[in-house]
């Protein structure tokens, strides 16, 4: 089974961020980096398949500037098989821009699946995975928080509000990755030995200017300071009083 | 004058609260942008034309329906042909679909089949003479980007529970709408839906949220949490992720950073801290209240309200004063 993980760099989240100069991204000095969240579970489900099945290749890719070879390294250091760095210094706002530059890439190979987390927590946006499908009109599940393959077909579970669907699809496919579905293995030491012999392959990427413009960054204004207004059970009528009144909420 | 595709979503054959808003939305534009027409489009199972009506009532101009057995539950492949056809069809400058499960699936396909990118998740929308700029959160809502939309059409996914739906008369003329593909030959179909009946408020949509933590220290003590949000009558319960990794509660429940995000008028925190990935889902509630034992839980720089203390002994007292003060109101 061929089997293709997208993945992308993005900033540890537990700072406060500064923005660049230029107004209109995130400056990055001091900022930690790490594979994004969802893209660690996607890299876990196409290790668990591959073992499952017993045979198999599975291949990670990433988007951007030569940092992102880090990221591609500790997939390898995980068990993936082999990256692909797809060289862009500036990957701009669009994400249908990512999925052309990604998809120019994948459709070289039949792929049996392609994973991608279902989101990514820097840029928010849930877009590239179903839009790589759509260029490469495979059929897409997203999200998926369960997943059984065998024998060309799959089934998956997805988390609706309040709700959940159980989808059938066939084989290729892509699948976008939520959490819930696996808790990602940590590298071994033999892992992080073995991946710095793992072919890492850099290419340039063919990234266009795409159709949105990011004008704008800003930090979100400040809320007021917290107020602790008692404590203990006698503290119950105050809050009554503050929602009704100032909150007006009851 | 530029006419705005809505897509209209629904469930079991009942519109979702998300349907209004994207249709208030996309009227917003079209009156902004020169007064052109709101296409809506709404595809169910036979008989969900019957839902056309509300979405009228709301602004669109024009409701186009296709009915099919397969349109029953989500059928992203034919729906997203059958999107981009209206859309066409309807010569919409813009869209707007909601960022929910569904639009945040069935939206960037139709992105990819137009060849225009997709502003996901957006919060704000300013649109005039022939350009449009939105607000969309990103590094989980410590940073929002400005964004403008230059592609034809400029497609916009809008957070959920944002975007208040207003009641505005237009005609709601139906049109059927042929879908391109057959929807019952789509490579992908929904086997089954489990929940989602209608008794059960989601997050995404309840006016008021009470979320449970650790400080709750054991799975059947969320019945203070579930009793609390009963008390309210109008609110859904959350949780934190260490609680739904432990199992207590599903991880549809979760609140954060790799969960939901929520905005609601009210958010009671319940034996939670506050740790930055849960504040990355629900900093933007409007009131803020919490309770929990440590004075120092970060949970406090943020609460509008906080009281200090055990949650066992502040939460009865508590549910008798909200379910009072509801039945006082009357």
């Amino acid at each position: 089974m061929k089997i293709a993980v997208c993945i992308k760099r993005v900033p540890v989240m537990d700072v406060k961020f500064r923005i660049a100069a230029d107004g209109k991204s995130i400056d990055e000095t001091g900022l930690k980096f790490d594979v994004n969240d969802f893209d660690l579970w996607a890299v876990e489900a196409a290790l668990q398949l591959k073992e499952k099945t017993g045979e198999g290749e599975v291949v990670v890719f990433s988007l951007g500037p030569d940092a992102v070879q880090e990221q591609i390294r500790k997939a390898l250091s995980m068990g993936v098989d082999r990256g692909v760095h797809l060289k862009a210094d500036r990957v701009g706002g669009d994400p249908l821009s990512i999925a052309r530059a990604l998809t120019a890439e994948l459709k070289a190979t039949q792929w049996d699946v392609i994973f991608f987390g279902k989101v990514a927590i820097d840029s928010a946006d849930q877009s590239v995975g179903p839009m790589v499908a759509e260029l490469l009109g495979l059929p897409c599940v997203s999200a998926i928080s369960s997943l059984e393959i065998a024998s060309g077909r799959g089934t998956a579970k997805r988390e609706l509000e309040s709700a959940s669907e159980i989808v059938e699809f066939p084989l290729p496919v892509v699948l976008t990755v939520d959490e819930g579905l696996n808790k990602e293995r940590l590298p071994s030491l033999k892992g992080i030995m073995a991946a710095k012999k793992k072919p890492l392959e850099s290419k340039p990427a063919q990234i266009d200017g795409g159709t949105l413009n990011i004008v704008r960054m800003e930090l979100p204004p400040e809320r007021a300071a917290g107020r602790i207004i008692g404590e203990g059970a006698a503290a119950v009528p105050e809050l009554i009083r503050l929602l009704q009144t100032e909150a007006k909420v009851l | 004058m530029a006419n705005v595709f809505a897509f209209a979503e629904q469930r079991g054959g009942e519109l979702r609260k998300v349907a209004l808003e994207a249709v208030t939305a996309a009227r917003t534009i079209a009156d902004a942008t020169g007064g052109g027409e709101v296409h809506a489009l709404l595809v169910g199972a036979p008989g969900i034309a019957a839902r056309a009506a509300a979405l009228g009532a709301h602004g669109a101009d024009v409701v186009h329906v296709a009915e099919h057995a397969a349109f029953a539950n989500a059928n992203p492949e034919a729906a997203a042909a059958l999107a981009a056809a209206v859309l066409k069809q309807a010569n919409a400058r813009s869209a707007v679909f909601a960022a929910s499960a569904e639009g945040r699936d069935l939206a960037p396909r139709v992105a990819a089949k137009l060849g225009v990118g997709l502003a996901s998740d957006v919060t704000e929308i300013s649109a005039s003479g022939d350009s449009i700029q939105v607000k969309h959160p990103t590094h989980t809502g410590k940073v929002i980007a400005t964004i403008a939309l230059t592609g034809n059409p400029a497609i916009v996914a809008i957070r959920p529970n944002v975007f208040a739906p207003k009641p505005n008369a237009r005609a709601g003329r139906v049109e059927t709408a042929a879908p391109p593909l057959d929807p019952a030959a789509s490579r992908v179909v929904v086997r089954e839906m489990r929940g989602g009946g209608k008794a059960k408020l989601d997050l995404s949509e309840a006016p008021v949220i009470v979320s449970g933590g650790r400080g709750l220290k054991a799975a059947e003590n969320f019945k203070l949490v579930e009793d609390l949000a009963a008390a309210f009558g109008n609110a859904a319960v959350g949780a934190t992720r260490a609680v739904t990794d432990d199992g207590w509660r599903p991880h549809s429940d979760q609140i954060g950073q790799t969960g939901r995000v929520v905005s609601p008028e009210l958010y009671v925190a319940v034996g939670i801290s506050g740790a930055i990935q849960h504040l990355a889902g629900m900093r933007t509630s409007r009131t803020i209240v919490a309770i929990n034992k440590d004075k120092e839980a970060p949970i406090f720089k943020l609460a509008d309200y906080g009281i200090v203390g055990d949650v066992f002994e502040i939460l009865p007292p508590l549910i008798e004063a909200v379910r009072a003060a509801r039945a006082h109101k009357g």
